[in-house]
């Protein structure tokens, strides 16, 4: 049943990257419990528009959970309360009459705030760069039914495939730690055969290219699993941590 | 000018092969003296820079989102087709062929179509290679399901997640090339006008939409990859970022657009609810594999769906098209549940929603069974309604999904300016006046890997490389016209804001040119969207700056081109006197209200040149012959 409540918001605005930012308190009226977070945001910046006041910047593009554009902390919490949810698919049903919410941008080192709660996350871009590929040109590819994969094994790598790369796991890591992202795509091709000649060379480049990068080191605090809106497993850290110490021990081929 | 779709002889099935013969080359050694600009990170326009700095090209690529891997194409969920005949029930090249033009309603060219079904086989062992983790079956080998229009299973999936998974595959090809060095990859920058010089495309003029600089990029070619245009509908399925402004600013500079009144209304989606609402959520049509839909056999019959017993129920797509049930093309089944809406059947707080059902499925099959195909979507739609699916009825209504309109490209994908390459969405060329499901990935990265990196040789081949800089008279022009126009939206300070009219104008589409279409209609949408579109120039509010991340800013030059290209696809939609596939003129259907064709006086692309925004477009027709296909009634029955 669609309700609706009123909320104070206390939104963190920053005009630009190294300037000094603040919370802001807004008042958000008449909020239906059936609008998602980001909708009633958008409710928010229409008044302040017509207030002569800006709007407040956030990410966001497809509004479904899927293009990892939307997230910010959202009472201490990386895209809010429910678990397994990006922001844009948090609905204001999960909130009270009366709350007080408290919205941040990502907070780490490698990512810069933008502006608002707008960050810049290119490092993780940067990361792939580095050895998140299978080195195939496009063509002369076999036929696709010649490898051969077992069910599980597809499962298990599309799990960790799933990654939206919106920066939650960052974000929630008290050593802003990007292992959960990286532990992801090194695991995800570690587990095809496609990805296997290059398994050596991918981990050693992606690892060193996360600490170059300001990324923190992996103390097993488990909140990045907690807090990713895909629920992708640690396990994925510790397999990344296996092909890690296998590439050491063939760490001639580097 | 005549429209020239350099078609190349011969059978349909050895076309292509020929053309590639006779396409001239560019020596491997000259390639990167040739600089290619592809605007565009999505299925299309990653697969084609990624493809064409594989061979030597020195690419640019651009994208509005702040990483290439966030382009709208990430969200499709169902899957991608493929004639593999993998399952071996009868699928072939010709078959895909044949119903993909069938679906289209008979409105694509037969040419493009052929070949788009010869490399769809080559995109599966490509992304296979890729390491995308396709669905399989026990034995190891690629599973495939079923989508609407066809009788083969030729649908290769990703769990509900097919699109991510393509385009991560191909955001890893592209990043690889980053990485050499090949690709200059520009995030968070929009394209705000083509640079045309000697009637040729040289260049394009950006917005860096984090610090405002207005930008100047050079280069032989200019591809455009650029997405559709369905959040001219305001509401639609689409990414918020998902805009016309890339191509509309190419028609302005002279290339044409193709069929803009080509709008696919998407079958199963979530109804809306609210006057706030931002977007609308596409539950795939791979449901339809197991879920039935229906509404209750009495207008205004209230009861929760659980107690309306089976007599009372109407399955009225399995019982109109006992051939292909549930499984109708988009275009018949979004019409169909509107049918029964209007006719007082619909569920539902607004009684526009009709029930898909999986209660047999799940008998049938067990929870973890349809848990394991749809648990994503079913997850998804629980979240959004806070409704269970595996318990209740979904509720779906059509919205808008997908255009087949777009920029009119020759077989060589190049637009009527001379190197402006146009691909995925963005152009208008393979799915007619209907696209059928999984067949949109399926284009985009046929486009971009196995097409593109031929046909632009051949063209690269033809001219000089860097011939014009950046200095050019024509780069200051358009850059001008650009800071002028961003000036004018941010010193209107009038009373609406951008989302508000743009509101407006997606609510005169959606009943004006959306699922039924009428004269009547259609000539007062026009001047609505005249009045709308002069409003908008004196009375909107923009607030911010230029020289700043200004998100108001950036919708309110989207929404500038919106307004415009609006009154196109009306004034396409007046001019075709016919019903055919997603355009359905309400003067023109048969006794069993399907779309009535008129071959005799339709059967063309309608390419529309700009004029000036006052003076009317004008009409060039690309007359299609199909010499494959035999033109007749569509039917499903
Ligand atoms: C919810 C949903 C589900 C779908 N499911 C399926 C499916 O299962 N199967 C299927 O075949 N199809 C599906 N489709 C359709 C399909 O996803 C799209 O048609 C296709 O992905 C479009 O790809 P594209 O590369 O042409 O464009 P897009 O992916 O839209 O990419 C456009 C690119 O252009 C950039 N861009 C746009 N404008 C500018 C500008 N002015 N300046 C600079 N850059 C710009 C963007 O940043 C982006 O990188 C679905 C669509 C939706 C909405
Ligand atoms: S906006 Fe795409 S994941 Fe939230």
């Amino acid at each position: 049943m669609s309700k609706s409540i009123n909320l104070t918001l206390k939104v963190w605005r920053q005009k630009g990257p190294g300037v000094k930012g603040r919370l802001e308190t807004y008042h958000a009226g008449n909020i239906s419990t059936d609008m998602s977070f980001l909708e009633m945001i958008d409710v928010i910046n229409e008044q302040l528009t017509k207030d002569g006041k800006e709007p407040i910047a956030f990410d966001h593009d497809c509004r479904e959970g899927i293009c990892g554009t939307c997230g910010c902390v959202v009472n201490g919490r990386a895209h809010g309360p429910e678990a397994g949810t990006t922001l844009c698919q948090l609905h204001m049903r999960h909130f009270d009459d009366g709350d007080t919410v408290v919205v941040e941008p990502w907070r780490s080192r490698a990512f810069k705030v933008i502006k608002d709660l707008i960050v810049d996350r290119s490092a993780f871009d940067k990361l792939i760069q580095a050895g998140g590929f299978v080195s195939v040109n496009t063509g002369g590819a076999q036929d696709a039914n010649a490898i051969l994969i077992p069910a599980e094994v597809a499962e298990e790598a599309m799990d960790a495939a799933q990654c939206i790369g919106c920066g939650a796991c960052v974000a929630s890591c008290p050593n802003a730690s990007a292992m959960l992202f990286v532990g992801a795509k090194v695991s995800q091709l570690a587990l095809l055969p496609q990805g296997k000649p290059e398994a050596a060379k991918r981990v050693n480049t992606m690892v060193r290219t996360m600490d170059a990068l300001g990324f923190g080191n992996c103390t097993n605090e488990r909140e990045c699993e907690a807090e990713c809106p895909k629920e992708i497993s640690i396990t994925h850290i510790a397999r990344m941590n296996r092909e890690f110490l296998k590439a050491g021990l063939t760490a001639g081929e580097k | 000018m005549t429209l020239d779709a350099k078609i190349p002889g011969g059978p349909v099935a050895e076309k292509w092969d020929r053309h590639r013969f006779e396409l001239k080359l560019v020596n491997p050694a000259n390639k990167r003296k040739f600089t290619v600009i592809v605007v565009g990170s999505g299925l299309a326009g990653g697969s084609a820079a990624a493809s064409l700095a594989e061979l030597g090209y020195d690419v640019k690529c651009f994208c509005i989102q702040d990483s290439p891997r966030r382009a709208h194409s990430i969200a499709a969920q169902g899957g991608i087709n493929a004639a593999k005949n993998y399952p071996n029930d009868g699928d072939s090249i010709w078959r895909l062929f044949y119903d993909t033009v069938k679906g289209g309603d008979f409105r694509a060219r037969e040419a493009n179509v052929y070949r788009l079904a010869q490399v769809s086989n080559n995109i599966i062992d490509q992304c296979v290679a890729q390491g995308i983790p396709f669905a399989r079956d026990y034995g190891g080998l690629l599973a495939n399901r079923s989508f609407g229009g066809a009788q083969v299973s030729r649908t290769f999936y990703a769990r509900g997640q097919t699109g991510q998974q393509l385009l991560l595959g191909c955001y890893s090809a592209l990043s690889r090339q980053i990485g050499l060095g090949k690709v200059a990859m520009f995030t968070r920058r929009e394209m705000l006008e083509l640079v045309v010089v000697n009637d040729r495309a040289r260049g394009i003029i950006t917005r860096n939409l984090i610090n405002g600089d207005i930008e100047s990029h050079a280069a032989d070619a200019v591809v455009l990859a650029t997405g559709g245009y369905g959040n001219v509908f305001f509401l639609s399925t689409n990414a918020m970022g998902s805009n016309v402004t890339a191509a509309y600013r190419a028609h302005k500079k002279g290339a044409f657009f193709g069929n803009p009144c080509f709008t696919q209304i998407h079958p199963t989606c979530i109804p809306v609810h609210g006057t706030y609402q931002s977007k609308l959520t596409l539950m795939s049509e791979s449901l339809r594999n197991d879920g039935r839909v229906w509404v209750p056999k009495n207008p205004g019959d209230k009861r929760p769906p659980h107690q309306i017993p089976e007599s009372e129920r109407n399955y009225y797509l399995e019982e109109k098209y006992p051939s292909f049930g549930n499984l109708v093309p988009r275009d018949v089944a979004s019409r169909n549940a509107k049918e029964q809406c209007d006719h007082g059947k619909g569920v539902g707080d607004t009684g526009l929603a009709v029930y898909l059902d999986f209660a047999d499925a799940i008998k049938r099959d067990g929870h973890d069974v349809i848990a394991k195909k749809y648990g994503n979507l079913f997850q998804m739609y629980a979240k959004i309604t806070a409704d269970n699916p595996y318990e209740t009825p979904m509720m779906i209504y059509p919205a808008v999904h997908y255009t087949m309109g777009g920029l009119w490209v020759d077989y060589n994908l190049m637009s009527t300016v001379d190197g402006l390459f146009v691909l995925g969405e963005a152009n208008f060329s393979d799915h007619g006046a209907n696209r059928l499901g999984a067949s949109a990935l399926m284009q985009g990265l046929a486009d971009g890997y196995f097409v593109l990196p031929y046909t632009i040789g051949g063209y690269l081949a033809g001219i000089t490389p860097a011939q014009v800089g950046t200095g050019h008279q024509a780069f200051k022009d358009a850059t001008q016209a650009t800071k002028e126009r961003i000036h004018k939206l941010l010193t209107i300070n009038g009373n609406r804001t951008v989302d508000d009219i743009h509101r407006e104008l997606g609510l005169i589409m959606w009943d004006y040119c959306g699922m039924g279409r009428k004269d009547d209609g259609l000539k007062l949408a026009r001047t609505k969207i005249q009045a709308l579109r002069e409003e908008f120039w004196e009375n909107v509010n923009v607030p911010g700056s230029d020289k700043d991340l200004n998100q108001s800013l950036e919708r309110a030059g989207r929404v500038a081109d919106f307004l415009e290209f609006g009154e196109l696809m009306v004034v396409d939609a007046l001019h075709r006197r016919e019903s055919c596939g997603g355009h359905f003129n309400e003067a023109f259907q048969t006794e069993e209200n399907e779309a009535l064709r008129d071959d005799a006086n339709f059967c063309y692309v309608a390419a529309w040149q700009y004029q000036d925004t006052d003076k009317d477009p004008v009409l060039h027709k690309e007359p299609l012959n199909f010499e494959n296909v035999e033109l007749t009634q569509r039917s499903y029955k």
